[in-house]
This record gives C-alpha cells, sequence and structure tokens, in this order.
C-alpha cells in the first residue's frame, strides 16, 4: 500500500458531495413523510459517514487491518443498542 | 524482525530523514505510519463507544417520550444548527487538505490550512455558544432554569440534558482539537513535518474528521427529525 497525496479536485468534490446531501436533509426534514423521515435523516448522516472516512479519513488507501478498527465499532455499536432495544422497545407490547 | 547482519550497522541503513523520526522499533517510516495510523483508529473506536452511550440513550428516551422529544426539538434554531453544519463540513475540507500538504512537503500551505481549520472550528463553537445563551434565556436549560408550558414539559426537559451533555461532549472534543491543532502549527512553523514524517497531522486530522462525523449525527437527530410532524 501506499502514501500517495489525493489530489485537490477529489476533496473538493468530496466537499461539494457533503453539503449536497446537507441542503437534501434539511430540506427533507421540511416535508413531512412520518417514519419515513428518521429513515432519511439517518440514511444521509451515513452517506455522509462514508464519503467522509472514505475520501477525509483516507479508508480508501489504508490497509484492511484499519478498516476492521473502524468497522469493528459500529458494529459493536449497533450490537449493543440493539440489544438495549429489545428491552425497552418490546415492553409496551405486553401491556 | 528485521534481520541484521552486525548489531552496529543498522543506524546507517536508514536515509537521514528518517533516522531523525524513526522510533527504533520499525523498520522503516511507512510501517510506523500504519502503526500509528492502525492505533488512532483503535482510539477512536473507544471514542464511537464514548459517544454510543449517549446515542443509545437518546434511542431509548425518545421511543418512549416521543411526542416530548418533537416538542422540544421544534425549540432548536434550525438555521444556526444548518450554518454550523456546513462551517464544520468546510473544516473538515481545510484539514484534510492540510494533510495533503504534509503528505506534500508544503510547508506554507499546510500552515495556512491549518490556521483555517482553526479559525472554522472557533467559529463552530461561537455558534454553539450563543445557542446555548439563547436556551439561558427562553429557560429551557434544565436543572437550572427551565420553564416550559405544556403537556410534555417535564419529559421536554430529558430532551434538553441530552441536548446539553450530546452537544457539550462534542464541544468538549472541538476545544481540545482546536488545542492540538494549535500545536500543530507551532510544529509545522518549526519545520517539524516533512512528506517523510508527518504523522501528528495525519492522526489529528482524524480525530478532527471524527468530530466531524459525531456532529454529522447529533444535527439530524436534534435539529432536523421532528421537524414536520
Amino acid at each position: 500500500m501506499t502514501h500517495q497525496a489525493d489530489s485537490t479536485g477529489r476533496y473538493l468534490v468530496t466537499f461539494l458531495a457533503l453539503m449536497v446531501l446537507l441542503a437534501l436533509t434539511v430540506a427533507a426534514s421540511f416535508i413531512h413523510l412520518g417514519r419515513l423521515n428518521w429513515l432519511a435523516a439517518l440514511s444521509v448522516s451515513t452517506v455522509k459517514t462514508l464519503l467522509i472516512a472514505y475520501y477525509f479519513m483516507h479508508l480508501r488507501t489504508t490497509s484492511r487491518l484499519t478498516w476492521m478498527a473502524a468497522v469493528a465499532g459500529c458494529v459493536m455499536l449497533v450490537i449493543l443498542t440493539a440489544l438495549i432495544l429489545t428491552d425497552s422497545w418490546t415492553r409496551s407490547w405486553l401491556s | 524482525m528485521a534481520h541484521r547482519k552486525s548489531l552496529n550497522d543498522a543506524p546507517e541503513r536508514l536515509p537521514l530523514s528518517e533516522s531523525r523520526a524513526l522510533a527504533h522499533q520499525f523498520d522503516d517510516s511507512l510501517q510506523q505510519r500504519d502503526a500509528a495510523t492502525f492505533g488512532f483508529w483503535i482510539f477512536l473506536t473507544t471514542e464511537i463507544m464514548f459517544f454510543g452511550g449517549l446515542f443509545a440513550g437518546y434511542v431509548v428516551y425518545r421511543n418512549i417520550y416521543t411526542d416530548a422529544f418533537a416538542e422540544a426539538s421544534r425549540h432548536l434554531d434550525i438555521f444556526w444548527g444548518t450554518v454550523n453544519t456546513a462551517v464544520l463540513l468546510f473544516s473538515s475540507l481545510t484539514m484534510a487538505l492540510a494533510v495533503q500538504s504534509a503528505q506534500l512537503g508544503k510547508q506554507m500551505r499546510l500552515v495556512a490550512l491549518l490556521a483555517s481549520t482553526f479559525l472554522l472550528g472557533s467559529v463552530f463553537l461561537v455558534i454553539k455558544f450563543s445557542e446555548y445563551a439563547e436556551k439561558f434565556r427562553e429557560h429551557l436549560v434544565p436543572g437550572i432554569s427551565f420553564a416550559l408550558s405544556g403537556p410534555h414539559a417535564a419529559h421536554a426537559q430529558i430532551f434538553f440534558v441530552l441536548y446539553f451533555v450530546m452537544t457539550g461532549l462534542h464541544a468538549l472534543h472541538m476545544i481540545v482539537g482546536l488545542v492540538l491543532i494549535a500545536v500543530l502549527i507551532v510544529m509545522a512553523l518549526t519545520d517539524s513535518f516533512s512528506p517523510e514524517y508527518h504523522t501528528p497531522v495525519e492522526t489529528i486530522g482524524l480525530y478532527w474528521h471524527f468530530v466531524d462525523v459525531v456532529w454529522v449525527f447529533l444535527f439530524p437527530i436534534l435539529y432536523l427529525v421532528d421537524r414536520s410532524s
């Protein structure tokens, strides 16, 4: 693997994409979509995160070992949050 | 493990530019940089867990008090929230370009971009703290001065506890980041970095982008999700 510098253009395009996504998510929040508002907001945030991690944080060029560290944290967070929700989300089903 | 013919030939094998910054346990500067990057990502993983607890708390309480959270969320200023998100994304761009300058060995460009990042981070904090001041004036600070009328007042307080703790912890990370960037600027001005050695710029860059990512999630869950309901 190499540590060659990325081009300025690539960073600028990434930034422009992030700004478009920001405009999109703010605009979507004003439209009433019910539960889809959540889905839209979190999808846009996830895409923004992937762009930042892949281009700005150089996951594009780093070792797969580093990928593992990056993914491990996110997977663990999802598992722990899901386990918490198995309790708090389903409690109302009983009454 | 590097193979050595004799104990005293090791130092001569390194180019001069590398030997200055290369710790003795690494074979070369590339291996050293990979180790630093990997180690820093491990640290970021603990940071994900650190913020993750608060996000989980938000999810649980929002699930229970959906209406109260929706009402409380509408008291936040979406305009300044959006401006701040743009400011922070822009600071991530200048930071990414600062790292690129360090990789290319462009010293003055590196200093200018680090200074821009510092400035943008400061602008973010000024906007954030003026939002806090606004919340004090509107009596939306839980515990200290909370006076919201309506049926959801008590549970809306939980939203504002989460708002202040989450954005406060994020702001604390920003302040730490600003101090680190100031150190980088001094290091860059004293010629501490070269295309072979710029690990501090790279890792603090990772830290800055991570703090940006945290905000990318804080912004929609606090300011946006219940705007239209």
